[in-house]
């Protein structure tokens, strides 16, 4: 009888791990091996000593990324307090309120934002009215507003679309937390902001742990936003990943800066994960 | 000055139109062990938010210690809670969530060692200091809980079903525990509670409540030698609720006979509620019985037999240490000091006899207490 629930199990999982070898082992296996192979498989480390000339280009695309992530985590952080503390009707429509633009493609919200931000598109016609009308009183001498191709468009191009992801995870576990906590520490002598300080950021930290990763990762690899929103002057990590397979045609130089990056967003969660102190329930 | 600790002068509280506490007067005195007590529902846990400070009432004020605190938040009033599920910080170790209050208080760290070792070492809990929360037992987090909101030295301690959650023996262990804690400290322990068991045996006073109402309050004694109505001589322990006739002082009838009772002041030939304990009427041959009825059932409870008699179409419950055989007829007798004497009131004629038992009702709402009771 055991033997036989086991093969079932095995039979039953066998997909999930038929799944996992096929696109998650052997793909990074395979990048892998173009990290460190010439164009005819060869062993070599040149990729990854030419690597050392994109250091900037890094650094800028981890930058970038944890910025796009902190300003997340400050705008994401008291909405899901102000969502988990309303009543159930109003939570379903706010969460569906957040959902909602992630059901619309994503090129096209970052290809919104581009006529948003252009140097004729409204946000910036708009602007550029109120520092006209600015400029017109003495002593004040302020240049047109630009936006478009700014690494500030691209952080927001960033929050924008990875805002969700954010916000979900905190409100959840706000949601979860057991409110006879916060009357706990109200009982023991807290007020509001000692609460707030000791009980309500503590238990949340699981959440703020997830919703980081969440929108560190993929701000941080991606290419699209900063090729619509950031220009010429902003080429991210990602952005030289896809030019290797893209056009240059070098998958082992784009295998080995994929390898790195991972790596480089390993290490970034690994410390995240130390800050955090928790055992349990952490996507790394 | 009187030695009240607590004044609650006409609360009133209603959520969403439905009356929760109506008009409640109530004074608390210092140092006593005062329980609510009552079915899910009946306002206690209501009550307590209002003296801690979670709830507002819609009218009526809370005075402790002669100051009106109605608007004063949770924070500042020198009283703390024992919660239904304990309510111990996850993120913090055992000496971490008894050194709370005392750190918000900016207490030097040598006091804060001090005077939590001391807490451990009143609920029996030396050496735990760097457990976690969640590799306690039940008992354990419950003896975290109580010592957390003990070492900011409260004046009143507010239990809102502590007991709850815990099983049989662990629970009576506790109620004992419980009970030299507060004579220990000498402060006022506010305890809720829908267990009557519980209530009897801890409690200096006890205030039995429901729909929002106080229906008596009272010693535990008093409380069940002495019901006001039969709702509280229903809801504590075991009772045949009779129809009776007041024919003169000193004189009830029921069930076809006039019985001698220590009870007066009624009307002549007013109705009233007779309250007689199972564990008060005396099995006794027919020929020399006030009351004689047919045996329907008996059942063994280890300690005594539980025998349902129908008398005139009413089944009585009694308790015997003799077993009867069922389809006999029995004779019974209760002497006056057995028999209580209660005014009708709207609870009269609600609880009906032993003929259907009623416990597995009272183990269904067992179950669902503590979802309703927030």
């Amino acid at each position: 009888m055991k033997k036989k629930s086991s093969l079932m199990t095995h039979i039953a999982g066998s997909p999930y791990i038929i799944w996992a070898v096929l696109f998650i082992i052997v793909p990074l296996c395979m990048v892998a091996y173009y990290a460190f192979t010439d164009k005819s498989g060869n062993f070599t480390f040149d990729n990854m000593l030419s690597i050392g000339k994109y250091t900037d280009t890094i650094i800028l695309s981890i930058w970038l990324g944890l910025l796009a992530t902190v300003i997340s985590l400050v705008v994401a952080y008291p909405l899901a307090m102000i969502m988990a503390a309303k009543g159930p009707e109003k939570q379903s429509r706010m969460t569906m309120l957040i959902m909602l633009p992630m059901w619309m493609n994503f090129l096209l919200r970052t290809y919104s934002w581009m006529t948003i931000l252009e140097d004729n598109g409204l946000l910036t016609t708009g602007l550029n009215y109120i520092v006209d009308c600015l400029n017109t009183l003495p002593n004040v001498s302020l240049d047109p507003v630009h936006l478009i191709n700014t690494r500030g468009a691209v952080v927001l191009g960033m929050v924008y679309n990875f805002l969700p992801y954010m916000i979900l995870p905190i409100y959840t576990v706000m949601l979860k937390a057991d409110r006879s906590l916060v009357e706990a520490a109200q009982d023991l002598g807290g007020n509001k902001l000692d609460v707030f300080r000791n009980v309500t950021i503590p238990l949340s930290v699981p959440g703020i742990v997830s919703g980081f990763t969440m929108v560190f990762v993929p701000s941080v690899s991606t290419f699209f936003i900063s090729q619509k929103l950031g220009g010429t002057g902003t080429t991210l990590i990602g952005d030289i990943i896809e030019t290797q397979f893209q056009t240059a045609n070098n998958f082992n130089l784009g295998a080995s800066l994929s390898f790195v990056l991972m790596i480089l967003i390993f290490i970034c969660l690994a410390v995240m994960n130390k800050f955090s102190d928790d055992d349990g329930g952490v996507v790394i | 000055m009187s030695n009240n600790i607590i004044d609650l002068k006409n609360i009133s509280v209603s959520f969403d139109g439905e009356t929760i506490i109506d008009d409640m007067n109530l004074y608390i005195r210092d140092k006593e062990f005062i329980t609510f007590l009552g079915p899910s529902g009946c306002g206690k846990t209501t009550t307590l938010r209002i003296i801690a400070g979670f709830q507002q009432p819609d009218s009526g004020d809370v005075i402790f210690d002669g100051k009106v605190i109605n608007g004063v938040p949770p924070h500042k009033r020198q009283l703390n809670t024992i919660f239904q599920r304990y309510a111990l910080f996850p993120h913090l170790n055992v000496y971490e969530n008894i050194a709370f209050g005392l750190r918000l208080k900016k207490t030097p760290e040598k006091e804060i060692k001090e005077a939590v070792t001391e807490m451990l070492a009143l609920v029996n809990l030396k050496g735990f200091e760097r457990r976690n929360i969640s590799s306690l037992s039940g008992g354990q987090q419950q003896r975290v809980a109580i010592a957390r909101a003990l070492v900011v030295k409260p004046r009143v301690l507010l239990l809102d079903e502590p007991l709850g959650a815990l099983d049989l023996k662990l629970r009576k262990d506790m109620q004992v525990e419980l009970k030299n804690i507060q004579k220990r400290l000498g402060i006022t322990f506010i305890y809720v509670t829908h267990d009557q068991e519980e209530a009897l045996s801890m409690s200096d006073t006890i205030v039995v409540m429901d729909s929002g109402v106080i229906q008596q309050i009272g010693t535990p004694t008093d409380i069940y030698n002495e019901p006001k109505n039969a709702f509280v001589a229903d809801f504590i322990g075991e009772s045949n609720i009779i129809e009776g006739v007041m024919r003169a002082d000193f004189w009830v009838e029921m069930a076809g006979h006039k019985f001698k009772c220590l009870d007066k002041g009624f009307g002549v030939d007013e109705e009233v509620d007779v309250v007689v304990r199972p564990e008060d009427v005396d099995v006794v041959p027919v020929e020399e019985a006030m009351i004689s009825g047919v045996v329907t059932s008996t059942t063994f409870k280890g300690d005594y037999y539980e025998i349902i008699v129908e008398i005139k179409g009413f089944k009585w419950m009694i308790e015997s240490t003799h077993n009867q055989t069922v389809g006999s007829t029995i004779g019974l007798n209760i002497i006056p000091d057995a028999i209580h004497i209660m005014k009708k009131s709207k609870y009269s004629g609600l609880y009906g006899d032993y003929s259907s038992f009623s416990e597995e009702f009272d183990e269904l709402s067992d179950a669902t207490y503590e979802e309703e009771d927030e």
